[in-house]
């Protein structure tokens, strides 16, 4: 099975989300990266169904230069190979970073074969667009279901060549089922499953890894029937709130329970 | 004829609220651009949808009709929508940003090569620009969209679902699906009963990463008992493997609304505050009175909660009788 897992790096910020001066970014100067939790999730899912049924699995992300330590972490839990897309730094718009994902794509299935899966995340944590993964997909003309939290392939087959995945969507009240025919696209979410922390050769190994970087050309159709575009970003407006403190240790216990009563839920 | 089109994301038939808050939007969009509310509906179930969809304000509702399109299909009903597109040019598509809504418009986007901005809390009546949610709701975006025809979704709960009646005229658009697209279709569904959920629940009890261990959620558990409630966690939790990912509450969790939210060893880090801020009251149990989680909460405890939390189960149970 060849899979590809499409990957973002953001930044992990705290009680508080800062905005650059200039309004464009999250300021994330003093703050640690991790790839977007449900990509995360999908870095997983392709090491785990290569595990089971062979293959190999390649990280990609496009991004900053810096992002090459995202394409480490994915590494160092069992992704074989790693691709860094390089863009100057600027926000990219979906229909851009789809047509730039889309084009390194190609360029890989020409050198090394079609992936048979290629996994998105359901959203990116950051700008969470809920489209590049659909676009991506419709234009490499596969099929491709979002919200994705259970991945198998049918008894008998082997994940590769005409066969499907099987792929669980939750809802409410359970799960949809769906079955793609492959190659196919996957967009999946957090929960799927438990992603594993690296060993220390899995660490090792990443250090030794080969960074790919394969610059692409702008589709200059990107944007034919128009185009979206960021002005600034803002801090949502925030309700003041004037926190009661009901007290200090276990002597607050009565004064919680007289709450519960005033709410109604006891 | 130039409308807003709401696309309607029901399953089988049933309209979810979310549709209904859409529809709401729309008419005030509609109102702006002096254009009327069409609503767009397709597969198994959609005959039935006509009813509600006009007493929330659509004039018309095209019923896309194809031999490909039956229960839920995101490839097969967003091909159908750019058949609904092309024939009635909308000036603008929208829908609701749920699963579907935000996967439909999506679909749509990409076979019409149209750019698509998810998410919207609010959008100027020209809807030439708007106010879009990023990181969950933790972050908003101002942006500009620049195309003839204007694909946006709402982030739910923008607004309050409220009928406002329209004519309702169901108009039936045959639309060209091709066979490939089958592929995408809903095989099966496997239901799990489960009674209250998390999302549903009055009261949710939430540990975070102070509670330190699986077994350490027994207390939150027994609390959550007696208040007929569910137990949620945050993502240094699940991350533990200390409880499943369907008890985080976040950005990529779930977002909750009970009637009180008692969040115990929390921080209060943005992602999680994005899925707890829609309860109706918030009781922070933590240790640290600058956290996050107590600045933000109503109601707040100073204390240790493997302490605090059996002491108001008990409580609860002295008052119980
Ligand atoms: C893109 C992205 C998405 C994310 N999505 C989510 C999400 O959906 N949900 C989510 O929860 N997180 C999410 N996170 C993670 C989030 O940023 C925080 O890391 C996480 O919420 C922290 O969990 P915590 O509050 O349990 O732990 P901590 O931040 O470590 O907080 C522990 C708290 O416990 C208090 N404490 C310590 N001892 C005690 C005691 N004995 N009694 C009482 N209090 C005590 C401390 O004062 C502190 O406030 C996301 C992160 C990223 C980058
Ligand atoms: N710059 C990027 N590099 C790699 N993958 C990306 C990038 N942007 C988006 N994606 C993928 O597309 C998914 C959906 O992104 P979005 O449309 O921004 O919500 C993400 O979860 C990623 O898997």
């Amino acid at each position: 099975m060849r899979i590809l897992a499409l990957v973002k790096r953001v930044p992990a910020p705290g009680a508080r989300i800062n905005i650059t001066e200039d309004e464009q970014h999250v300021d994330d100067k003093n703050l640690g990266h991790a790839i977007s939790p449900h990509e995360e999730c999908g870095v997983e899912a392709a090491v785990q169904l290569i595990e089971q049924y062979g293959g190999d699995a390649t990280v990609m992300s496009m991004g900053a230069d810096v992002s090459e330590e995202q394409l480490r972490a994915a590494v160092s839990v069992g992704i074989s190979k790693m691709v860094l897309v390089p863009t100057n730094g600027s926000p990219k718009d979906p229909q851009a970073t789809a047509s730039a994902l889309v084009a390194a794509i190609r360029e890989l299935e020409e050198q090394d074969g079609v992936f048979d899966l290629i996994i998105f995340g359901n959203e990116s944590a950051d700008q969470g667009g809920f489209q590049v993964g659909i676009r991506v997909a419709h234009e490499l003309g596969r099929a491709m279901v979002n919200g994705i939290k259970g991945l198998e392939i049918p008894d008998g087959q082997d994940g590769s060549g005409d066969g499907h995945i099987v792929a669980r969507r939750e809802v409410d009240a359970g799960f949809e089922v769906y079955e793609l025919p492959l190659p196919a696209c996957v967009g999946v979410k957090e929960g799927i499953n438990l992603p594993r922390y690296p060993t220390m050769k899995g660490r090792l190994a990443s250090k030794k890894a080969e960074l790919v970087s394969l610059a692409v050309e702008a589709d200059a159709d990107a944007h034919a029937n128009g185009r979206q575009a960021q002005t600034r970003l803002k801090s949502p407006p925030e309700t003041a709130t004037e926190t009661v403190i009901l007290g200090d240790g276990v002597d607050a216990a009565p004064a919680v329970v007289d709450l519960l009563e005033e709410l109604g839920v006891l | 004829m130039s409308a807003v089109l709401v696309v309607i994301e029901h399953d089988r038939g049933h309209v979810p609220e979310a549709t209904l808050e859409a529809l709401t939007s729309a008419r005030s969009i509609a109102g702006g651009l002096g254009l009327p509310v069409h609503a767009a509906a397709m597969g198994e179930g959609a005959e039935m949808v006509a009813s509600q969809v006009g007493e929330y304000g659509a004039e018309v509702i095209h019923h896309l009709t194809s031999p490909n399109l039956g229960d839920y299909n995101p490839e097969a009903w967003g091909q159908a929508l750019v058949g609904c597109v092309s024939s009635e040019s909308p000036a603008v598509v929208m829908a609701s940003g749920t699963d579907r809504g935000n996967e439909l418009m999506a679909q749509l986007a990409a076979r019409a090569g149209l750019p698509f901005v998810a998410n919207c809390v609010d959008v100027a009546p020209d809807v030439s620009s708007m106010t879009r949610s990023q990181w969950g709701g933790a972050l908003h975006e101002e942006a500009t969209l620049d195309a003839e025809i204007k694909l946006i979704s709402m982030a739910p709960h923008t607004v309050e679902a409220s009928p406002g009646p329209a004519a309702g005229r169901v108009d039936e658009i045959a639309v060209d699906v091709d066979d490939s697209l089958v592929r995408s279709v809903i095989r099966d569904r496997v239901v799990l009963s489960e009674g209250i959920t998390l999302s549903t629940a009055p009261v949710v009890v939430s540990g975070g990463r102070a509670v330190g261990s699986e077994e350490a959620f027994a207390p939150l558990e027994a609390l959550a008992e007696e208040l007929g409630g569910k137990v949620g966690c945050s993502r240094a939790v699940t991350n533990n493997g200390w409880r499943p990912h369907a008890d985080q509450v976040g950005q990529t969790g779930t977002r909750i609304a009970p009637t009180i939210y008692i969040a115990t060893g929390i921080s209060g880090a943005t992602q999680h505050w994005v899925g707890a801020m829609g309860s109706k009251n918030i009781l922070a149990i933590n240790t640290d009175p600058e956290a996050n989680m107590v600045t933000k909460a109503g109601w707040a405890v100073i204390a240790d909660l493997h302490e605090m939390v059996p002491a108001i189960t008990e409580e609860v149970k002295r008052r119980k009788g």
